[in-house]
Protein backbone atom coordinates (compact mmCIF):
# COMPACT_ATOMS: atom_id res chain seq x y z
CA UNK A 1 0.00 0.00 0.00
CA UNK A 2 2.80 2.38 0.90
CA UNK A 3 5.25 1.36 -1.84
CA UNK A 4 3.47 3.11 -4.74
CA UNK A 5 3.46 6.35 -2.76
CA UNK A 6 7.18 6.20 -2.04
CA UNK A 7 7.89 5.36 -5.68
CA UNK A 8 5.65 8.20 -6.90
CA UNK A 9 7.30 10.76 -4.62
CA UNK A 10 10.77 9.55 -5.65
CA UNK A 11 9.83 9.86 -9.32
CA UNK A 12 8.32 13.32 -8.85
CA UNK A 13 11.26 14.60 -6.82
CA UNK A 14 13.95 13.39 -9.22
CA UNK A 15 12.01 14.60 -12.27
CA UNK A 16 11.46 18.02 -10.69
CA UNK A 17 15.15 18.45 -9.89
CA UNK A 18 16.17 17.53 -13.43
CA UNK A 19 13.42 19.75 -14.86
CA UNK A 20 14.56 22.72 -12.77
CA UNK A 21 18.06 22.51 -14.19
CA UNK A 22 17.04 22.16 -17.84
CA UNK A 23 14.06 24.53 -17.71
CA UNK A 24 16.06 27.56 -16.57
CA UNK A 25 18.19 27.89 -19.72
CA UNK A 26 15.24 27.04 -21.99
CA UNK A 27 12.98 29.63 -20.33
CA UNK A 28 15.80 32.22 -20.34
CA UNK A 29 16.38 31.75 -24.05
CA UNK A 30 12.67 31.88 -24.85
CA UNK A 31 12.13 34.98 -22.72
CA UNK A 32 15.07 37.10 -23.84
CA UNK A 33 15.99 36.15 -27.37
CA UNK A 34 14.15 36.03 -30.62
CA UNK A 35 15.29 33.64 -33.29
CA UNK A 36 13.53 32.37 -36.34
CA UNK A 37 12.81 28.90 -34.99
CA UNK A 38 11.52 30.19 -31.64
CA UNK A 39 7.82 29.42 -32.35
CA UNK A 40 8.89 25.88 -33.21
CA UNK A 41 10.77 25.45 -29.94
CA UNK A 42 7.89 26.95 -27.97
CA UNK A 43 5.43 24.60 -29.65
CA UNK A 44 7.66 21.58 -28.97
CA UNK A 45 8.01 22.49 -25.29
CA UNK A 46 4.26 23.00 -24.94
CA UNK A 47 3.23 19.91 -26.88
CA UNK A 48 2.68 17.73 -23.77
CA UNK A 49 0.01 20.24 -22.65
CA UNK A 50 -2.39 19.16 -25.37
CA UNK A 51 -1.04 15.82 -26.55
CA UNK A 52 -2.89 12.77 -25.16
CA UNK A 53 -0.37 11.14 -22.77
CA UNK A 54 -0.87 7.84 -24.55
CA UNK A 55 0.44 9.39 -27.78
CA UNK A 56 3.56 10.65 -26.05
CA UNK A 57 3.91 7.31 -24.30
CA UNK A 58 3.57 5.45 -27.58
CA UNK A 59 6.37 7.38 -29.27
CA UNK A 60 8.60 7.09 -26.21
CA UNK A 61 7.92 3.35 -26.23
CA UNK A 62 9.05 3.19 -29.83
CA UNK A 63 12.13 5.30 -29.09
CA UNK A 64 13.13 3.33 -26.00
CA UNK A 65 12.39 -0.08 -27.44
CA UNK A 66 15.61 -2.18 -27.47
CA UNK A 67 14.65 -3.57 -30.87
CA UNK A 68 15.03 -0.18 -32.53
CA UNK A 69 17.68 2.48 -33.19
CA UNK A 70 17.98 4.58 -30.04
CA UNK A 71 16.91 1.90 -27.57
CA UNK A 72 19.16 -0.61 -29.28
CA UNK A 73 22.06 1.86 -29.13
CA UNK A 74 21.57 2.42 -25.39
CA UNK A 75 21.25 -1.28 -24.71
CA UNK A 76 24.24 -2.29 -26.79
CA UNK A 77 26.76 0.36 -25.80
CA UNK A 78 25.69 1.45 -22.32
CA UNK A 79 23.66 -1.54 -21.19
CA UNK A 80 20.81 0.82 -20.39
CA UNK A 81 17.25 -0.29 -20.81
CA UNK A 82 14.54 2.37 -20.58
CA UNK A 83 11.35 0.48 -21.28
CA UNK A 84 9.62 -0.76 -18.12
CA UNK A 85 12.30 0.73 -15.88
CA UNK A 86 12.44 3.59 -13.38
CA UNK A 87 15.04 5.65 -15.35
CA UNK A 88 12.73 5.39 -18.37
CA UNK A 89 9.91 6.77 -16.25
CA UNK A 90 12.08 9.68 -15.13
CA UNK A 91 12.95 10.63 -18.71
CA UNK A 92 9.31 10.45 -19.82
CA UNK A 93 8.19 12.48 -16.80
CA UNK A 94 10.73 15.18 -17.61
CA UNK A 95 9.39 15.46 -21.17
CA UNK A 96 5.78 15.21 -20.01
CA UNK A 97 6.04 17.93 -17.34
CA UNK A 98 8.42 20.27 -19.20
CA UNK A 99 5.83 22.96 -20.08
CA UNK A 100 4.63 23.11 -16.48
CA UNK A 101 8.09 24.24 -15.42
CA UNK A 102 9.20 26.22 -18.49
CA UNK A 103 6.11 28.39 -18.87
CA UNK A 104 6.05 29.84 -15.31
CA UNK A 105 9.83 30.40 -15.51
CA UNK A 106 9.45 32.14 -18.87
CA UNK A 107 6.77 34.52 -17.61
CA UNK A 108 8.82 35.05 -14.44
CA UNK A 109 11.77 36.23 -16.54
CA UNK A 110 9.49 38.48 -18.60
CA UNK A 111 7.97 40.07 -15.48
CA UNK A 112 11.32 41.53 -14.42
CA UNK A 113 11.55 45.15 -15.55
CA UNK A 114 14.09 45.63 -18.30
CA UNK A 115 15.66 48.51 -16.37
CA UNK A 116 16.77 46.18 -13.54
CA UNK A 117 18.75 44.08 -16.00
CA UNK A 118 20.21 47.17 -17.64
CA UNK A 119 21.10 48.64 -14.24
CA UNK A 120 22.99 45.46 -13.43
CA UNK A 121 24.89 45.61 -16.73
CA UNK A 122 25.88 49.25 -16.24
CA UNK A 123 27.13 48.29 -12.77
CA UNK A 124 29.67 46.05 -14.47
CA UNK A 125 27.92 42.74 -13.93
CA UNK A 126 27.63 40.15 -16.69
CA UNK A 127 24.75 37.86 -17.61
CA UNK A 128 25.50 35.12 -15.08
CA UNK A 129 25.86 37.57 -12.17
CA UNK A 130 22.67 39.30 -13.25
CA UNK A 131 20.85 35.98 -13.48
CA UNK A 132 21.97 34.86 -10.03
CA UNK A 133 21.69 38.13 -8.11
CA UNK A 134 18.94 40.07 -9.89
CA UNK A 135 16.71 37.80 -11.99
CA UNK A 136 16.32 34.62 -9.94
CA UNK A 137 15.82 36.29 -6.52
CA UNK A 138 13.13 38.53 -8.00
CA UNK A 139 11.19 35.69 -9.62
CA UNK A 140 10.97 33.40 -6.61
CA UNK A 141 7.20 33.07 -7.02
CA UNK A 142 7.64 31.80 -10.58
CA UNK A 143 10.39 29.39 -9.50
CA UNK A 144 8.28 27.97 -6.70
CA UNK A 145 5.11 27.81 -8.80
CA UNK A 146 6.88 26.06 -11.70
CA UNK A 147 8.52 23.54 -9.40
CA UNK A 148 5.31 22.73 -7.54
CA UNK A 149 3.29 22.40 -10.74
CA UNK A 150 5.85 20.13 -12.39
CA UNK A 151 6.06 18.04 -9.21
CA UNK A 152 2.29 17.74 -8.95
CA UNK A 153 1.87 17.04 -12.65
CA UNK A 154 4.36 14.19 -12.42
CA UNK A 155 2.45 12.75 -9.48
CA UNK A 156 -0.72 12.79 -11.57
CA UNK A 157 0.94 11.10 -14.54
CA UNK A 158 -0.94 8.03 -15.81
CA UNK A 159 -1.05 7.50 -19.56
CA UNK A 160 2.66 7.82 -20.18
CA UNK A 161 3.54 5.52 -17.28
CA UNK A 162 1.06 2.96 -18.46
CA UNK A 163 2.61 2.89 -21.94
CA UNK A 164 6.25 2.99 -20.99
CA UNK A 165 6.45 1.61 -17.45
CA UNK A 166 3.71 -0.90 -17.08
CA UNK A 167 3.00 -1.87 -13.50
CA UNK A 168 6.07 -3.42 -11.95
CA UNK A 169 5.87 -3.18 -8.15
CA UNK A 170 8.71 -1.10 -6.70
CA UNK A 171 9.96 -0.15 -10.18
CA UNK A 172 7.16 1.49 -12.16
CA UNK A 173 3.96 0.94 -10.16
CA UNK A 174 3.14 4.52 -9.18
CA UNK A 175 -0.02 5.53 -7.31
CA UNK A 176 -2.16 6.30 -10.34
CA UNK A 177 -1.32 2.89 -11.82
CA UNK A 178 -1.92 1.14 -8.50
CA UNK A 179 -5.34 2.81 -8.37
CA UNK A 180 -6.15 1.54 -11.87
CA UNK A 181 -5.04 -1.98 -10.95
CA UNK A 182 -7.14 -1.99 -7.80
CA UNK A 183 -10.23 -0.94 -9.76
CA UNK A 184 -9.56 -3.62 -12.38
CA UNK A 185 -9.36 -6.18 -9.56
CA UNK A 186 -12.53 -4.71 -8.03
CA UNK A 187 -10.72 -3.81 -4.77
CA UNK A 188 -12.73 -0.66 -4.32
CA UNK A 189 -11.64 -0.04 -0.74
CA UNK A 190 -7.95 0.29 -1.64
CA UNK A 191 -8.86 2.20 -4.79
CA UNK A 192 -10.75 4.65 -2.64
CA UNK A 193 -7.74 5.26 -0.43
CA UNK A 194 -5.41 5.85 -3.40
CA UNK A 195 -7.89 8.16 -5.10
CA UNK A 196 -8.72 10.09 -1.94
CA UNK A 197 -5.08 10.77 -1.12
CA UNK A 198 -4.32 11.90 -4.70
CA UNK A 199 -7.35 14.19 -4.69
CA UNK A 200 -6.43 15.78 -1.35
CA UNK A 201 -2.82 16.14 -2.41
CA UNK A 202 -3.73 17.86 -5.71
CA UNK A 203 -6.04 20.27 -3.93
CA UNK A 204 -3.44 21.20 -1.31
CA UNK A 205 -0.85 21.76 -4.05
CA UNK A 206 -3.10 24.17 -5.95
CA UNK A 207 -4.05 26.10 -2.80
CA UNK A 208 -0.33 26.44 -2.05
CA UNK A 209 0.44 27.73 -5.55
CA UNK A 210 -2.33 30.31 -5.46
CA UNK A 211 -1.34 31.44 -1.96
CA UNK A 212 2.25 31.94 -3.05
CA UNK A 213 1.17 33.87 -6.14
CA UNK A 214 -1.05 36.14 -4.11
CA UNK A 215 1.61 36.89 -1.53
CA UNK A 216 4.36 37.63 -4.05
CA UNK A 217 2.37 39.57 -6.60
CA UNK A 218 1.15 41.97 -3.92
CA UNK A 219 4.47 43.51 -3.04
CA UNK A 220 6.98 43.27 -5.85
CA UNK A 221 7.99 45.98 -8.32
CA UNK A 222 5.97 48.77 -6.90
CA UNK A 223 7.74 51.86 -8.21
CA UNK B 1 33.73 63.10 -24.20
CA UNK B 2 32.84 63.39 -27.85
CA UNK B 3 29.44 62.26 -29.01
CA UNK B 4 28.66 62.17 -32.71
CA UNK B 5 25.65 59.97 -33.38
CA UNK B 6 22.87 59.34 -35.86
CA UNK B 7 19.93 57.11 -35.12
CA UNK B 8 16.42 56.48 -36.39
CA UNK B 9 14.16 56.47 -33.34
CA UNK B 10 10.57 55.33 -33.09
CA UNK B 11 9.04 57.59 -30.49
CA UNK B 12 5.44 57.93 -29.41
CA UNK B 13 5.11 60.96 -31.64
CA UNK B 14 6.34 59.08 -34.71
CA UNK B 15 9.80 58.70 -36.23
CA UNK B 16 12.69 60.90 -35.22
CA UNK B 17 15.88 61.12 -37.25
CA UNK B 18 18.35 61.88 -34.49
CA UNK B 19 21.56 63.61 -35.50
CA UNK B 20 23.64 64.96 -32.65
CA UNK B 21 27.16 66.15 -32.20
CA UNK B 22 28.52 67.57 -28.98
CA UNK B 23 31.56 67.61 -26.72
CA UNK B 24 31.57 67.48 -22.95
CA UNK B 25 34.72 68.59 -21.15
CA UNK B 26 36.20 66.34 -18.48
CA UNK B 27 34.81 67.22 -15.07
CA UNK B 28 31.96 69.22 -16.53
CA UNK B 29 28.33 69.00 -15.43
CA UNK B 30 26.58 69.12 -18.78
CA UNK B 31 22.81 69.28 -19.22
CA UNK B 32 20.79 67.81 -22.06
CA UNK B 33 17.61 69.82 -22.13
CA UNK B 34 14.50 69.44 -24.23
CA UNK B 35 10.82 68.56 -24.23
CA UNK B 36 9.76 64.97 -23.59
CA UNK B 37 9.98 62.91 -26.75
CA UNK B 38 13.05 64.84 -27.96
CA UNK B 39 15.20 61.70 -27.63
CA UNK B 40 17.12 62.66 -24.48
CA UNK B 41 16.87 59.26 -22.82
CA UNK B 42 18.01 57.57 -26.02
CA UNK B 43 21.19 59.66 -25.95
CA UNK B 44 21.94 58.47 -22.41
CA UNK B 45 21.19 54.87 -23.41
CA UNK B 46 23.57 55.11 -26.37
CA UNK B 47 26.36 56.50 -24.16
CA UNK B 48 25.75 53.75 -21.58
CA UNK B 49 25.89 51.04 -24.25
CA UNK B 50 22.25 49.99 -23.86
CA UNK B 51 21.28 51.15 -27.35
CA UNK B 52 23.48 51.18 -30.44
CA UNK B 53 23.53 54.25 -32.68
CA UNK B 54 23.07 53.61 -36.41
CA UNK B 55 26.17 55.61 -37.24
CA UNK B 56 28.81 57.71 -35.56
CA UNK B 57 31.27 57.59 -32.70
CA UNK B 58 31.39 57.97 -28.92
CA UNK B 59 34.81 58.71 -27.47
CA UNK B 60 35.49 59.11 -23.76
CA UNK B 61 38.94 60.11 -22.51
CA UNK B 62 40.54 59.02 -25.79
CA UNK B 63 38.93 55.61 -25.46
CA UNK B 64 36.62 54.49 -28.23
CA UNK B 65 33.29 53.32 -26.75
CA UNK B 66 31.45 53.18 -30.03
CA UNK B 67 32.51 53.50 -33.64
CA UNK B 68 30.25 52.20 -36.33
CA UNK B 69 32.94 52.35 -39.04
CA UNK B 70 35.45 50.38 -36.99
CA UNK B 71 32.71 48.08 -35.63
CA UNK B 72 33.56 49.03 -32.04
CA UNK B 73 30.70 48.79 -29.54
CA UNK B 74 31.81 48.24 -25.95
CA UNK B 75 29.21 46.47 -23.81
CA UNK B 76 27.85 48.46 -20.83
CA UNK B 77 30.02 46.43 -18.45
CA UNK B 78 33.20 47.77 -20.08
CA UNK B 79 32.14 51.39 -20.25
CA UNK B 80 33.16 53.27 -17.15
CA UNK B 81 29.73 54.74 -16.60
CA UNK B 82 27.23 55.16 -13.77
CA UNK B 83 23.56 55.49 -14.64
CA UNK B 84 20.68 56.82 -12.55
CA UNK B 85 17.55 55.60 -14.28
CA UNK B 86 14.37 57.62 -14.43
CA UNK B 87 12.42 54.87 -12.67
CA UNK B 88 15.24 54.26 -10.12
CA UNK B 89 15.65 50.58 -11.11
CA UNK B 90 16.64 49.55 -7.58
CA UNK B 91 16.90 45.81 -6.98
CA UNK B 92 13.80 44.89 -4.90
CA UNK B 93 15.47 41.84 -3.36
CA UNK B 94 18.42 43.77 -1.91
CA UNK B 95 18.66 46.16 1.03
CA UNK B 96 19.81 49.74 0.55
CA UNK B 97 23.36 48.74 1.49
CA UNK B 98 23.33 45.70 -0.83
CA UNK B 99 22.04 47.82 -3.71
CA UNK B 100 24.92 50.27 -3.31
CA UNK B 101 27.51 47.53 -2.72
CA UNK B 102 26.36 45.66 -5.85
CA UNK B 103 28.13 48.28 -7.95
CA UNK B 104 31.52 47.91 -6.25
CA UNK B 105 34.46 46.70 -8.27
CA UNK B 106 36.27 43.68 -6.83
CA UNK B 107 39.26 45.65 -5.62
CA UNK B 108 37.22 48.38 -3.94
CA UNK B 109 36.94 48.31 -0.13
CA UNK B 110 33.52 48.04 1.50
CA UNK B 111 33.90 51.42 3.24
CA UNK B 112 33.19 53.13 -0.09
CA UNK B 113 29.59 52.12 0.63
CA UNK B 114 29.64 53.62 4.14
CA UNK B 115 30.98 56.86 2.76
CA UNK B 116 28.26 57.09 0.11
CA UNK B 117 25.46 56.18 2.52
CA UNK B 118 26.82 58.92 4.74
CA UNK B 119 26.87 61.59 2.03
CA UNK B 120 23.36 60.66 0.92
CA UNK B 121 22.14 60.52 4.53
CA UNK B 122 20.98 56.95 4.12
CA UNK B 123 22.91 55.40 7.01
CA UNK B 124 19.83 54.73 9.11
CA UNK B 125 18.10 52.96 6.23
CA UNK B 126 20.92 50.70 5.15
CA UNK B 127 19.06 47.51 6.10
CA UNK B 128 15.75 48.54 4.51
CA UNK B 129 14.47 47.17 1.18
CA UNK B 130 13.55 49.65 -1.60
CA UNK B 131 9.80 48.98 -1.32
CA UNK B 132 9.83 50.71 2.08
CA UNK B 133 11.54 53.89 0.82
CA UNK B 134 10.05 57.19 -0.31
CA UNK B 135 10.70 58.53 -3.81
CA UNK B 136 13.43 60.87 -2.62
CA UNK B 137 15.18 58.13 -0.69
CA UNK B 138 15.01 55.74 -3.63
CA UNK B 139 16.56 58.36 -5.86
CA UNK B 140 19.44 58.89 -3.41
CA UNK B 141 20.06 55.13 -3.26
CA UNK B 142 20.10 55.04 -7.06
CA UNK B 143 22.62 57.88 -7.12
CA UNK B 144 24.81 56.25 -4.44
CA UNK B 145 24.73 52.95 -6.34
CA UNK B 146 25.76 54.58 -9.60
CA UNK B 147 28.65 56.33 -7.83
CA UNK B 148 30.03 53.29 -6.01
CA UNK B 149 32.22 52.26 -8.94
CA UNK B 150 33.64 55.78 -9.20
CA UNK B 151 32.69 56.00 -12.87
CA UNK B 152 34.34 58.39 -15.28
CA UNK B 153 30.94 59.36 -16.61
CA UNK B 154 27.73 59.79 -14.65
CA UNK B 155 24.42 59.75 -16.54
CA UNK B 156 21.40 61.15 -14.74
CA UNK B 157 18.07 60.61 -16.50
CA UNK B 158 15.50 63.06 -15.10
CA UNK B 159 16.80 62.40 -11.58
CA UNK B 160 14.38 64.79 -9.86
CA UNK B 161 11.29 64.63 -12.06
CA UNK B 162 9.38 62.33 -9.71
CA UNK B 163 10.11 64.44 -6.62
CA UNK B 164 8.21 67.34 -5.09
CA UNK B 165 9.73 70.83 -5.06
CA UNK B 166 11.48 70.65 -1.67
CA UNK B 167 12.96 67.21 -2.30
CA UNK B 168 14.02 68.30 -5.76
CA UNK B 169 16.19 71.08 -4.38
CA UNK B 170 17.75 68.68 -1.88
CA UNK B 171 18.44 66.12 -4.58
CA UNK B 172 20.01 68.81 -6.75
CA UNK B 173 22.27 69.68 -3.82
CA UNK B 174 23.37 66.03 -3.55
CA UNK B 175 24.06 65.88 -7.28
CA UNK B 176 26.20 69.03 -7.23
CA UNK B 177 28.05 67.82 -4.12
CA UNK B 178 28.99 64.41 -5.47
CA UNK B 179 29.83 65.78 -8.90
CA UNK B 180 32.31 68.22 -7.36
CA UNK B 181 33.73 65.64 -4.96
CA UNK B 182 34.19 62.85 -7.48
CA UNK B 183 35.30 65.08 -10.36
CA UNK B 184 33.38 63.07 -12.90
CA UNK B 185 31.96 64.08 -16.21
CA UNK B 186 28.23 64.29 -15.62
CA UNK B 187 25.44 64.32 -18.19
CA UNK B 188 22.19 65.53 -16.68
CA UNK B 189 19.02 64.89 -18.64
CA UNK B 190 16.17 67.16 -17.75
CA UNK B 191 13.19 69.11 -19.03
CA UNK B 192 13.32 71.48 -16.06
CA UNK B 193 14.80 74.91 -16.80
CA UNK B 194 15.52 75.78 -13.17
CA UNK B 195 17.44 72.54 -12.76
CA UNK B 196 19.67 73.45 -15.66
CA UNK B 197 20.32 76.91 -14.20
CA UNK B 198 21.04 75.55 -10.73
CA UNK B 199 23.30 72.70 -11.72
CA UNK B 200 24.72 72.79 -15.19
CA UNK B 201 27.95 74.34 -16.40
CA UNK B 202 26.75 74.14 -19.98
CA UNK B 203 23.61 72.97 -21.70
CA UNK B 204 22.66 71.43 -25.02
CA UNK B 205 19.07 72.08 -26.06
CA UNK B 206 17.58 69.45 -28.36
CA UNK B 207 14.27 69.03 -30.06
CA UNK B 208 13.16 66.14 -32.30
CA UNK B 209 16.62 64.60 -32.02
CA UNK B 210 18.50 67.64 -33.25
CA UNK B 211 20.54 70.40 -31.64
CA UNK B 212 18.64 73.65 -31.21
CA UNK B 213 21.37 75.52 -29.41
CA UNK B 214 24.14 75.07 -26.87
CA UNK B 215 26.28 77.07 -24.47
CA UNK B 216 26.29 78.39 -20.90
CA UNK B 217 22.87 77.91 -19.34
CA UNK B 218 22.19 81.58 -18.73
CA UNK B 219 23.02 82.53 -22.32
CA UNK B 220 21.05 79.82 -23.98
CA UNK B 221 17.79 79.36 -22.13
CA UNK B 222 14.80 81.66 -22.61
CA UNK B 223 15.26 84.20 -19.84
CA UNK B 224 11.70 85.44 -19.85
CA UNK B 225 10.56 81.96 -18.92
CA UNK B 226 13.16 81.97 -16.21
CA UNK B 227 12.10 85.22 -14.60
CA UNK B 228 8.59 83.96 -14.31
CA UNK B 229 9.88 80.75 -12.78
CA UNK B 230 12.35 82.20 -10.31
Amino acid sequence: MVDPFILTLKLALISTLILFVISLPIAYALAFSSFRLKPLVEALVSLPLILPPSVLGFYLLLAFSPERGFGDFLQRYFDIRLVFTFPGLVISSVIYSLPFMVQPFQSGFRMIPRSLIEASYTLGRGRIDTLLHVLLPNMRAALITGSILAFAHTIGEFGVVLMIGGSIPGETRVVSIALYDEVQAMHYHSANIYAGILLAFSFVILVTVYTINQRFSNNLFRP
Amino acid sequence: MTVDIRKQLHAGSGRIAMELQFDIRNGELFALFGPSGAGKTSVARMIAGLLAPDEGRIIVDNQLWFDQLQAVNLPPQRRDVGVVFQEYALFPNMTVRENVAYGLKKEQPENVVDELLDIMELGKMEKVKPAMLSGGQKQRVALARALARRPKVLLLDEPTSALDAALRVRMQHYIRTVHDQHQMTTLLITHDVTEVIRLADRVLVIEQGNVVTQGAARDVLPLDDLRSLL
